[in-house]
């Protein structure tokens, strides 16, 4: 049985193109981190859809789902700042977006894109070692400390005996799992991940994610993840973001989200539901 | 980072002094060693002093200067491009700047009329190439080089266009300056306070460039403001391509071979590429021009012809290299 929506939040059955938003309108609190009101993204060619008006405070983990080309990265990259906003506007941590610093930004959240480009040779080190860079003046250069957080990044994402590789050397998992020590080693309040499970083996899926999890319970922490994996963001997010592919959205809890009959319209997929663990599984239906 | 550093400085240094004692000691007529010294004591004979410190001084700053310059604006344009092809000459600047040049000396102004056409032409080039590469989108590596190619053959016809009206008369001095040439440059200091200064510029920079080398929407999430970057470093990279060539012409593939053996040699580090780059750039145009003035002495080769040679097999090299 699917959970029963939240007193305050609308269910996500009420959804209909044409109809606007359906969310759960928790308000900006002094400690959240990153708040965006009305927000629309620019996607060319695309009209408007739901603004998006969302709160996401510390110690949660967000999930946005959404099928192929329904602005997912896109938004992802617009509240990092990376993106102009079609309207609406974002304030992190009380401050509107535009007005802090890439720098200052860069300190607040950082962002794992889903694709990784290395323009020059350089190692597995010195690639985590950027992540630093927010923190450093231009005269400083990198202190033991700093090599001591890349280091301690590449242990935790399983790299530490690749250090001295060259990237272009490692395997699409290992590159991908670099990318997110990187943004370890950055450090911000808040962390935005595309994708960040996409070439993974399971165990390394589920290594990322608890790491994830044990971020977002520290002080001053959360997560934004997109992830195409129902039934890991079942497991791992407690708030979710239905991107449809007009631009539609809804977003709450996750139990109040994880509705078979919105994740099917959402993927337009016919959808077998059973339960493991007392958590709801979504599997695709072949027919 | 700092080991390298201090490697790359520890090697570059003294081999930078040593190129230059070479230019010295080399030419048309070869000075022993304990001569050379004598010049700088004063005890030498009057030939020696006025070759020494006239002569060969003046002309082995000026190609060290600007073999610097080049060999940085390459190593920058490679970084803002993400390719390590870009080069100034290879983007058609040179070019430009030859158009100025010959311009000019077709209607017979001075040097220094010269010198300022070609730096007009430099920065034109540069302003046409990356401004139609750069349209309304980014820099995407492969447009900006067929651009710059493109360009290049442009200017390519001017020059022969100009050379085919030109007197007789004149066509030594323009084939000589088109080929690239350190015999006119007479005051190498301007061109070495531009170096100074742009080493000083890009050393705090570096850091920034290398997470710029990721990518400009990577380099934008770790706290780079990559537009004002980017600019920087186009019009330091096109003002240092002009100084460069005003003083010696149309001298090829610095930019692109120096960077490129630095990088092999010690790593990526654009705070250790860009003054390794300054200074094996230097050595490299100094080194060139002490060999074009001695092979066929007491004639002497456009300088552009060795670094030509040896730039184009390291060129199609990289070109192979990179699938």
């Amino acid at each position: 049985m699917p959970p029963v929506p939240s007193k305050t939040g609308s269910s996500p059955h009420a959804h209909a193109p044409g109809l606007g938003a359906r969310s759960v309108h928790e308000q900006p609190g002094p400690k959240t981190l990153l708040a965006s009101h009305d927000l629309v993204i620019d996607v060319p060619g695309r009209a408007d859809g739901s603004p998006l008006s969302l709160t996401v405070n510390p110690g949660q983990c967000w999930g946005i789902l959404g099928p192929n080309g329904a602005g997912k990265s896109t938004l992802l990259q617009t509240l990092a700042g990376l993106r102009t906003v079609r309207s609406g506007h974002i304030e992190v941590q009380g401050r509107a977006l535009r007005e802090l610093s890439r720098a200052n930004l860069a300190r607040r959240l950082g962002l794992v894109f889903q694709t990784h480009h290395d323009g020059f040779p350089a190692t597995v080190l010195e690639t985590a070692l950027i992540g630093r860079h927010p923190y450093l003046r231009p005269w400083d250069i990198e202190t033991a400390e700093d090599y001591e957080r890349a280091r301690a990044s590449l242990a935790a994402m399983d790299l530490a005996d690749l250090e001295h590789r060259m990237v272009d050397t490692l395997s699409g998992g290992e590159r991908q799992r670099l990318a997110i020590a990187t943004v370890l080693t950055q450090d911000p309040n808040l962390l935005l991940l595309d994708e960040p499970t996409s070439q993974l083996d399971l165990h390394h899926q589920v290594a990322v994610l608890n790491r994830v999890r044990g971020i977002v319970a520290q002080a001053e922490r959360a997560a934004v993840l997109v992830l195409h994996d129902v039934n890991l963001a079942a497991r791992y997010c407690d708030h979710l973001l239905l991107l449809y592919p007009d631009g539609q959205a809804c977003w709450g809890p996750a139990n109040t989200m994880l509705v078979p009959s919105a994740l099917e319209r959402l993927y337009n997929q016919r959808l077998s539901v059973g339960e493991v663990d007392g958590l709801p599984v979504f599997l695709p239906r072949s027919e | 980072m700092t080991r390298s550093f201090l490697l790359a400085t520890g090697v570059l240094l003294p081999a930078s002094l040593l190129a230059i004692l070479i230019a010295l000691a080399y030419g048309s007529v070869a000075i022993p060693l304990g001569d050379l010294f004598a010049v700088f004591t004063g005890e030498a004979s009057r030939l020696h002093s006025t070759l020494v410190l006239e002569l060969r001084l003046p002309r082995a700053l000026a190609a060290f200067a600007a073999g610097g310059l080049l060999g940085v604006a390459g190593a920058l344009m490679q970084v803002l491009l993400r390719n390590p092809l870009a080069d100034p000459y290879v983007l058609g600047l040179s070019g430009g700047a030859s158009v100025g040049a010959l311009l000019s000396m077709l209607a017979g102004l001075s040097m220094f009329y010269v010198s300022a056409a070609a730096f007009a032409g430099a920065l034109l080039s540069t302003v046409i190439v990356f401004g139609l590469a750069h349209g309304t989108g980014s820099w995407t590596p492969t447009r900006l080089l067929l651009t710059g190619v493109v360009v290049a053959a442009g200017w390519g016809a001017m020059i022969s266009f100009i050379l085919a009206i030109s007197p007789t008369a004149e066509l030594p001095g323009m084939l000589y300056w088109l080929m690239g040439d350190v015999s006119h440059a007479r005051n190498p200091y301007p061109a070495w306070g531009v170096l100074v200064l742009v080493v000083l510029l890009a050393l705090p920079l570096g850091r920034t460039l290398n997470v710029l080398a990721r990518g400009p929407m990577q380099a934008a999430a770790l706290g780079v403001a990559v537009r004002p970057v980017e600019w920087t470093i186009y019009v330091v990279a096109a003002l240092i391509t002009a100084t460069a060539v005003t003083q010696v012409g149309a001298v090829g593939f610095v930019g692109l071979i120096v960077p490129h053996m630095l990088r092999l040699i010690f790593g990526n580090d654009q705070r250790v590429i860009l003054p390794a780059s300054a200074l094996a750039g230097g050595i490299l145009l100094t080194l060139a021009d002490t060999l074009a003035r001695t092979i066929i002495a007491p004639e002497q080769l456009p300088v552009g012809v060795i670094t030509a040679m040896l730039g184009v097999p390291v060129f199609l090299f990289l070109l192979y290299r990179s699938r």
